[in-house]
C-alpha cells in the first residue's frame, strides 16, 4: 500500500520524501488545482527542483489537476498536462473530462488517475472514466462507507485510493456549490472552498465571530477554540436548535482502519493537506509510515499506538478527528 | 424558449405526488422531469411506480423525462439505475456519469443534468457524441460563462445538435453528502432515519445565529437558503437557452410556470425579488446574492 503525501511547497515536498512517503503529490501555481491558494504550490523552477528530488530518490510524483477547465482558459490546463509529462511525472491526477481526453489522446503513456472532484462512487462510473480515457486509478470520494468502499473493490478491477487523513470534506467533492452561494468562488471553479480573501473575525459582545463574505459562520466563546469558517463547519439554527447543522470541525483519521483499507485492496492512503506546514507534513507522514510499516510487519498483532493519536489529534481540526462517512453511523 | 418542470425533489406522500403530476400535466410546463433523485431509502414511490407513473403521463402533449440519483453508493442503487435507463419509451436525465455510461451504452438518448461537472464545450462535445440531446447548466455557472461555451460549441459547428437547458427558480441544489443532514436535525443516524424527511415536504430551513435563512437540508441534499428567482433574466437568455427550468416546491410552481410563460410571451416589467430570493450565480456573483 502506497502512502500518498500532500506537498504544497517545496520544503514540504522533501519532508515528505524524508519522512517516508512512497509518493507526493502537488499543484501548479495557477488555478489548475483545488488548492489555489497565496504562497502555495509550485512555479516552474521549484516543479523542476521537486521532481528531481522525489526521483533521486526513487519514489513517485503525482502532479494534481483537479478543477475544471474554464471556456476559454483550456489552454491553462492542457499546458498543466504538458508541464505534467515534461517533468517525468509519475501521474496526473485529473477531474475534468476535457483535460483528461486531451491528455489521454496527446500522451497515452501518462498513467492517468481520477481525482477525487470527478466523485466517481460507483462501477458505471468508474467504467465510464476506464473505457473513455483509459484511467489507472481512481481516487474515491469521501462519502462512501467502508462495506461500500469493499463492495465497490470486489466489483471493479480498477486500483482505488482513498483518503485516510486530513480535512473532512463533508460532501461528494467536486458537487458542492456552497462555496460559490456564498462568495462566487467554488473549488470547481476557482480553486478553493472558503477562501480566504472572505473571511473576517470580530469581537463582539456576543464574541468572536467569523464570517464569510459577511455571513455568520460561528461565534465563539472566550473557552471556546476558533476554527477556520470552512461553510460546512459553522453553527447554524434548524428549527430553533442551534448546532453544526452540517459538521463539526474535525479531521478524517482512519489510522484505526487501516487493516480494512488493506484487505479492501485499496492501493494507496492518501494525506489531505497541501495547504498545511512542513512541520504538519513531517507528523502526518512518520506517524502514517509507522502505521503502515507496523501492519506490514505484523498484519495480526496491528494496533494504533496511543502516541500516533495524540500526534494527529494536535494537528486536527478542533483537535478532534472522525472515521467519517466510512463509519455507517457518522451518515 | 420551453419551460420545464425539474424533479420534485423532497419526499412526499405517493398520493400527492400523484396528484401533483396530474395537475402538471395541465400546467404550462412543456417538460416533465420525474423520478427520485436525492435518496434511494424513498420508497412510496417505488422505481417501477415512477416508470409507470411516467409512461401514464407520456403522449399527453408533455415532453416526459426520468430523472436519476445524483448520488450512486451501492451496487443496488446502480441496479435501479438500470432499470431506469432500460425503461424502453422515455429519455432519461443523468445526473451521474454512471448513467450517462449505461445510457450511451444501450443508445438511449439523455440530458446532463446540473448534478454533473461539465464546465466547458470540450466535455458537451463528448456527451453529445455519447447521445446526449440537452444539457442543464451546473447551477453555480453564470450567463457570461454560458455565452463563452455557446460560441466555442457554435465555433466547433455541433451547437444544433444539442438544447440548453438553466434552472431559474426554485431551491438549488448545491451539495450532496453520504450524511443525511435530516436525520441529523432529529438526532437520528442514516440507518435509522424512519425516512422522517417526509415531515418536511419542503426541507427543513437553516438559519445563521442572525436568522440569514442559508440552507434548506432536504436529506443527503443541501439546497440554497434562498429561492433562485431569474424572471427578470429572462430577456438575457435569448439565443443561449432553450430551456427555462422551475423547480416545485409545491402546487405554486404552476403559478409560477404561468408567470413566467406570460414573461416569455408577452413580456413583463422587471419585478422585484423578495427577499429570501436570489439570482446571483447567473450575473457571476455569490449565488445568494441579488442583482438588480
Amino acid at each position: 500500500m502506497e502512502l500518498l503525501c500532500p506537498a504544497g511547497s517545496l520544503p514540504a515536498l522533501k519532508t515528505a520524501i524524508d519522512c517516508g512517503a512512497d509518493a507526493v503529490y502537488i499543484g501548479l501555481k495557477d488555478d489548475t488545482n483545488a488548492r489555489h491558494f497565496a504562497g502555495l504550490n509550485f512555479n516552474d523552477k521549484k516543479l523542476v527542483k521537486g521532481a528531481q528530488y522525489v526521483h533521486d530518490h526513487n519514489k513517485h510524483l503525482h502532479v494534481a489537476i483537479n478543477t475544471f477547465a474554464h471556456p476559454g482558459g483550456e489552454k491553462r490546463w492542457k499546458n498543466a498536462v504538458d508541464k505534467c509529462v515534461d517533468l517525468g511525472a509519475n501521474a496526473a491526477i485529473i477531474a475534468d473530462i476535457a483535460t483528461l481526453d486531451y491528455a489521454a489522446n496527446k500522451y497515452p503513456d501518462l498513467e492517468l488517475h481520477l481525482s477525487v472532484q470527478a466523485s466517481a462512487t460507483n462501477t458505471a462510473a468508474i467504467d465510464f472514466y476506464q473505457q473513455n480515457f483509459n484511467v489507472k486509478r481512481v481516487v474515491l470520494p469521501r462519502v462512501l462507507s467502508i462495506q461500500q468502499v469493499k463492495q465497490l473493490s470486489r466489483n471493479t478491477d480498477m486500483p482505488l485510493e482513498v483518503f485516510a487523513f486530513g480535512s473532512l470534506c463533508i460532501m461528494a467533492e467536486g458537487r458542492c456549490y456552497l462555496s460559490s452561494y456564498f462568495t462566487g468562488e467554488s473549488p470547481n471553479t476557482v480553486g478553493a472552498c472558503s477562501p480566504a480573501k472572505y473571511v473576517r473575525w470580530r469581537e463582539t459582545d456576543k464574541g468572536l465571530e467569523s464570517r464569510l463574505n459577511d455571513i455568520l459562520i460561528d461565534r465563539y466563546q472566550a473557552d471556546e477554540k476558533a476554527g477556520y469558517p470552512t461553510l460546512c463547519k459553522g453553527k447554524f439554527n434548524v428549527d430553533n436548535n442551534l448546532y453544526h447543522a452540517l459538521e463539526e470541525p474535525t479531521s478524517l483519521n482512519t489510522l484505526s482502519m487501516l487493516p480494512e483499507l488493506v484487505k479492501a485492496n485499496i492501493c494507496s492512503v492518501k494525506i489531505e493537506g497541501r495547504q498545511r506546514s512542513p512541520a504538519y507534513v513531517e507528523q502526518i507522514t512518520k506517524v502514517w509510515r509507522a502505521a503502515i510499516d507496523s501492519y506490514k510487519a505484523n498484519p495480526d498483532q496491528y494496533q494504533v499506538k496511543d502516541e500516533w493519536d495524540s500526534v494527529l489529534a494536535n494537528v486536527s481540526e478542533g483537535s478532534q478527528t472522525t472515521l467519517g462517512a466510512y463509519h455507517r453511523k457518522w451518515q | 424558449m420551453k419551460l420545464s418542470l425539474g424533479p420534485l425533489l423532497y419526499y412526499w406522500p405517493k398520493q400527492n405526488v400523484e396528484d401533483f403530476y396530474q395537475q402538471a400535466l395541465n400546467s404550462e410546463a412543456d417538460v416533465i422531469y420525474l423520478g427520485e433523485t436525492v435518496c434511494s431509502k424513498r420508497r412510496e414511490l417505488k422505481t417501477r411506480d415512477w416508470i409507470s407513473l411516467a409512461k401514464e403521463l407520456n403522449n399527453q402533449g408533455k415532453e416526459i423525462v426520468l430523472s436519476s440519483m445524483a448520488l450512486l453508493e451501492a451496487p443496488s442503487e446502480v441496479k435501479v439505475l438500470k432499470q431506469l435507463c432500460e425503461n424502453g419509451e422515455l429519455s432519461v436525465e443523468a445526473n451521474d456519469v454512471g448513467a450517462i455510461q449505461l445510457l450511451s451504452e444501450l443508445k438511449v438518448p439523455f440530458v446532463c443534468g446540473p448534478a454533473i461537472n461539465c464546465y466547458n464545450a470540450s466535455v458537451l462535445k463528448i456527451f453529445v457524441n455519447k447521445g446526449m440531446q440537452r444539457w442543464v447548466m451546473p447551477v453555480e455557472l453564470s450567463r457570461d460563462w454560458l455565452a463563452k461555451i455557446v460560441s466555442d460549441c457554435e465555433d466547433s459547428g455541433f451547437r444544433s445538435q444539442f438544447e440548453i437547458e438553466v434552472f431559474a427558480h426554485g431551491f438549488m441544489p448545491l451539495a450532496y453528502s453520504a450524511r443525511c443532514f435530516t436525520a441529523r436535525s432529529e438526532n437520528k443516524a442514516k440507518d435509522d432515519c424512519e425516512l422522517c424527511c417526509i415531515k418536511y415536504p419542503q426541507g427543513r430551513p437553516t438559519t445563521t445565529q442572525e436568522d440569514q435563512q442559508v440552507f434548506i437540508l432536504n436529506g443527503i441534499q443541501t439546497q440554497s437558503g434562498y429561492c433562485y428567482n431569474l424572471i427578470n433574466d429572462l430577456p438575457s437568455m435569448q439565443g443561449l437557452v432553450n430551456v427555462v427550468r422551475l423547480s416545485p416546491s409545491d402546487t405554486q410552481a404552476f403559478t409560477i410556470l404561468k408567470q413566467y410563460r406570460d414573461a416569455l410571451s408577452v413580456g413583463i416589467d422587471p419585478v422585484k425579488l423578495a427577499t429570501k430570493e436570489c439570482n446571483g450565480f447567473w450575473h457571476q456573483i455569490a449565488g445568494l446574492q441579488t442583482q438588480g
